[in-house]
């Protein structure tokens, strides 16, 4: 449509203030003297060039933030979808290029950052007594993105204190377990740990190598047997009473960046029904690839290498390659700014996938739709980083129960409307949501005409079966 | 045989007749509108506005979802109605014979007079082409005016704030829709308003707006003051749309007139939604009702009798809620703002939220809620004022069963309320 056009074309929000200008410069200068650290042949100490740059990201980004403090709390998304930042513009692409390019030099051409590794030598010495890597450089990285982009969300959500907590516990959960505590076991002589990944994301965690490696003197019994507690009875348990955001959006380091780093282009994740078909296709298919690559070595290693030669052998190494990797690094984080933060989790990670199965069947976590109050706006589908229709739910009176769902709580907080509420309440009713609004009110009856076959497609006929006054 | 049900008008409640049509039969549904092609959220076009939102995000549904239920979809301008040949005259288009005809034309904005209302950069707010409209009048501009003191009022003054544009709102009452909340209800939003940097003018009306050269250059209010300005929205309410109905000799009034079935005078001929104005009181919560909720039950109820279940139309209890820039607000069943004198009022305030229960001062019984900041439970606050539970259990386990605000919050309001 021609005024769709129109709208699109808007160039407001191209006004920046001084103080936005000034942010910006120190940004600019911050990416300049990380490219000098990075091209440059040591004429200026790498440490010095990358201060100067990490000083101007922190600064600039702190200024630019400080202008959320100007606005009065409460959720505020304006200009979202004209800034091309986020709204797959031109710089969208260049930072999206620029992401995933860093992550193929990391990974296969790691020599490139030598400069950048040396420039965290001091840094790394002091933490755990080794000079840097790009493995320390890339953790160092990822958890500076991770605070500084949190401290953003302290800002953008002050008034929200779901919001708040759950920012407050990925910035802990990926500052001490996911990066000094690892590294401090380095420093200890002991092997280098992630208290705060399990098996089937660090898929290695119950592979036969990793038991070997571990079973030796000093910590690794209780790695591995935390390891295990935590894989096989703790994830369950959790997961029952809190549904599946206790990890994904409170502990895990990749929800972690997600939820920061990535909370400005949650929007961009696709919403169609073709897109939830080859989630749970890709999902599930990976979560099934990893198990049998999980089997196969234990098969192995307990017949001595009888099942199948190598073949497990190849298997774990194309997993480790294909899904580890590629996956979850390269398109992971480097799509971001096209495909909305939760590429990884929503469509490769194997441990989104157990907790998906059990969230859905196994959890008393939900989303509650309050009654008859949706006015079908759309904010919650729009701002769903996974992908989830919220609306095409609240808007019939229905709760929500997905897979996918990681309880951010964003749906709940976009809503103008106070519609949605994550619960965790006696599985009894679960689906059903609160009992009628309008009791004087019509009741539908089946048309067995308009039955449809395949209830995954939404359909009016699909309403049917829990079609109560609330769908009004 | 399968009837053809046509559906004048693709908002709210032409769709959700539409939809439920399509639950109960397998009658051939056409949808008729002039606005867009597909439906939209009516009540997200702020959103666009203010970049939350694209138009694509704000429709319900997804494009195929139409031809997959078999509902058709027709966009053109419904102007005349042959009640005699049961058809439907499609300007630039052919006719589409009904068997059965649901008016659904919604509303139109309210224009008073106003000398210089017809200039460039004076518009209204409510579809589709309104918006795109208010896109190019606000390009660049210095100032907007927003005359009355309504929710698309507020709505339109938060999307001019968005871009940056200083906006003067003019509001004939006191104070913020005093006409409708109880003063306390009311300053809170004043208050709102204010933090936002909106220029709020109480008490001052439009007397006219002034531009020489064809655009709106400046408006004169009735404190004879003149503010400078290229953009006036213009927002003192909404009327229905009866303008195909008038000419098709379908019997309209302020609205299209219905009974309790939404039938017309004509037969075969319905009308429902913001369109409808019911022919006796008690049918709805007003003789004409336009809100979304509203609009919706509509729908649905008019799509069985449609379908040959004749069903009554009744508004059951009362609920409505908004968002006055970033301030919730929920109301259900009677919140007067003058309580009547059998009725008392206990109001919490704590912050920026507010919480209040109204009561039969006799009896005791619970008869409406208000929430401002705050979300509420619209299942438990209907189930309390349907069985007349008493405003002292009300006021108890309110923080217990009818909280809906997010976890973590405070309960404190809810805490001073079991305490009174």
């Amino acid at each position: 449509m021609n005024h769709q056009a129109s709208l699109q074309l808007t160039a407001s929000g191209s006004n920046y203030s001084i103080r936005q200008k000034i942010g910006l410069a120190l940004i600019g200068v911050g990416t300049l003297t990380l490219f000098v650290t990075f091209l440059g042949e040591g004429t200026i100490s790498p440490v010095i060039t990358l201060g100067i740059s990490l000083a101007g990201f922190l600064l600039g980004s702190g200024i630019l933030f400080s202008r959320l403090f100007h606005q009065p709390p409460g959720v505020n998304n304006n200009g979202v979808w004209f800034s091309g930042v986020t709204a797959r513009g031109m710089m969208g692409w260049i930072l999206g290029i620029v992401l995933t390019g860093f992550y193929i030099i990391l990974y296969w051409a790691p020599s490139n950052f030598e400069q950048l590794v040396r420039s965290t030598d001091s840094l790394s010495m002091l933490i755990r007594g080794e000079p840097s890597n790009q493995w320390f450089l890339y953790g160092f990285f990822y958890t500076l993105a991770v605070l500084v982009m949190g401290a953003r969300m302290l800002i953008k959500y002050r008034d929200n204190r779901y919001q708040i907590l759950r920012t407050i516990s990925v910035m802990f959960f990926q500052l001490g377990f996911a990066f000094l505590i690892p590294q401090l076991l380095v420093l200890l002589n002991q092997p280098e740990f992630y208290f705060s990944y399990f098996w089937p994301l660090k898929y290695d965690y119950l592979w036969p190598s990793t038991f070997s490696s571990l079973s030796g003197p000093g910590l690794g019994i209780f790695l591995l047997f935390w390891t295990s507690v935590m894989t096989v009875i703790a994830t369950p348990i959790l997961t029952y009473f809190y549904g599946k955001r206790w990890y994904c959006s409170w502990v895990c380091g990749c929800g972690g960046l997600a939820e920061t780093a990535g909370d400005p282009f949650r929007h961009l994740s696709d919403k169609s029904v073709k897109a939830w078909k080859i989630e749970r296709w890709m999902v599930h298919s990976v979560l099934v690839f990893v198990i049998v690559t999980t089997l196969m070595l234990w098969g192995n290693q307990w017949l001595g290498g009888g099942l199948l030669g190598g073949m497990s052998q190849v298997f774990s190494q194309w997993y480790g390659f294909f899904i580890g990797l590629i996956f979850a690094g390269v398109i992971g984080v480097g799509f971001y700014p096209i495909m909305g933060s939760r590429v990884w989790c929503r469509f490769g990670c194997p441990m989104a996938a157990v907790l998906g199965l059990l969230q859905k069947y196994f959890s008393r976590f939900r989303i509650t739709t309050n009654g008859g109050q949706c006015i079908s706006c759309g904010n919650c589908s729009t701002y769903c980083e996974m992908g989830i229709d919220v609306r095409w739910y609240a808007q019939r009176g229905q709760n929500i129960i997905r897979a996918s769902c990681v309880g951010c709580g964003m749906c709940a907080a976009v809503c103008p409307r106070g519609v949605l509420r994550l619960e965790n309440a006696p599985i009894k009713a679960r689906y059903n949501g609160p009992i009628l609004i309008h009791h004087d009110d019509v009741s539908v009856q089946l048309n067995d005409t308009w039955r449809e076959s395949r209830p995954l497609m939404p359909s009016v006929q699909e309403d049917l079966p829990i079609l109560t006054d609330k769908d009004l | 045989m399968a009837r053809h049900i046509v559906i004048i008008g693709n908002g709210i409640t032409g769709i959700t007749a539409a939809r439920f049509i399509r639950k109960l039969s397998s009658d051939r549904i056409t949808v008729v509108s002039s606005e867009t092609d597909h439906f939209y959220a009516r009540t997200a076009l702020m959103y666009i506005y203010m970049g939350h939102m694209r138009y694509r995000e704000t429709k319900p549904y997804e494009d195929y979802f139409w031809s997959r239920n078999k509902i058709e979809l027709v966009r053109g301008y419904a102007s005349q109605i042959d009640t005699e040949a049961k058809a439907v005259r499609i300007a630039d288009g052919n006719d589409i014979a009904y068997d059965a005809l649901l008016l659904a034309t919604g509303s139109q904005s309210n224009k008073f007079g106003w000398p210089g209302q017809d200039l460039r950069g004076v518009q209204g707010l409510y579809g589709m082409q309104d918006l795109a409209l208010m896109e190019r009048n606000t390009q660049g501009i210095t100032r907007g005016v927003i005359v009355g003191g309504g929710l698309i009022g507020i709505e339109m003054a938060e999307m001019l704030h968005t871009r940056h544009i200083p906006v003067t709102f003019l509001v004939r009452e006191k104070s913020y829709m005093e006409y409708l909340l109880p003063k306390e209800e009311s300053a809170q939003i004043n208050q709102e308003i204010l933090d936002h940097g909106i220029d709020l003018r109480l008490e001052t009306e439009l007397k006219s707006i002034l531009g020489p050269e064809g655009s709106v250059e400046a408006v004169e209010t009735n404190q004879d003051e003149r503010i400078r300005c290229e953009f006036v929205g213009l927002t003192a309410g909404v009327h229905p749309n009866i303008d195909l109905a008038k000419t098709s000799g379908i019997q309209t009034n302020k609205g299209i007139v219905v009974n309790e079935f939404f039938e017309t005078n004509v037969p075969n001929v319905y009308a429902a939604g913001d369109c409808a104005e019911f022919n006796a009181d008690g049918i709805g919560g007003r003789r004409i009702e336009q809100l979304w909720y509203t609009g919706r039950a509509h729908g649905k109820t008019v799509a069985h009798t449609l379908c040959g279940q004749r069903t009554p139309y009744r508004r059951g209890i009362f609920f409505n809620s908004a968002k006055f820039f970033t301030m919730e607000y929920q109301t259900y069943g009677d919140v007067l703002p003058q309580p009547e004198a059998h009725v008392q009022s206990q109001v919490f305030q704590r912050g920026r939220k507010l919480l209040r229960v109204n009561s039969d001062r006799e009896s005791g019984r619970v008869l409406g809620l208000n929430a401002l900041g705050l979300r509420l439970r619209q299942d438990q606050c209907e189930a309390w004022i349907r069985s007349g539970a008493s405003v002292q259990e009300v006021l108890k386990s309110l923080g217990k069963k009818a909280r809906f605000d997010a976890e973590f919050y405070s309960n404190a309001i809810y805490r001073e309320a079991a305490q009174a």
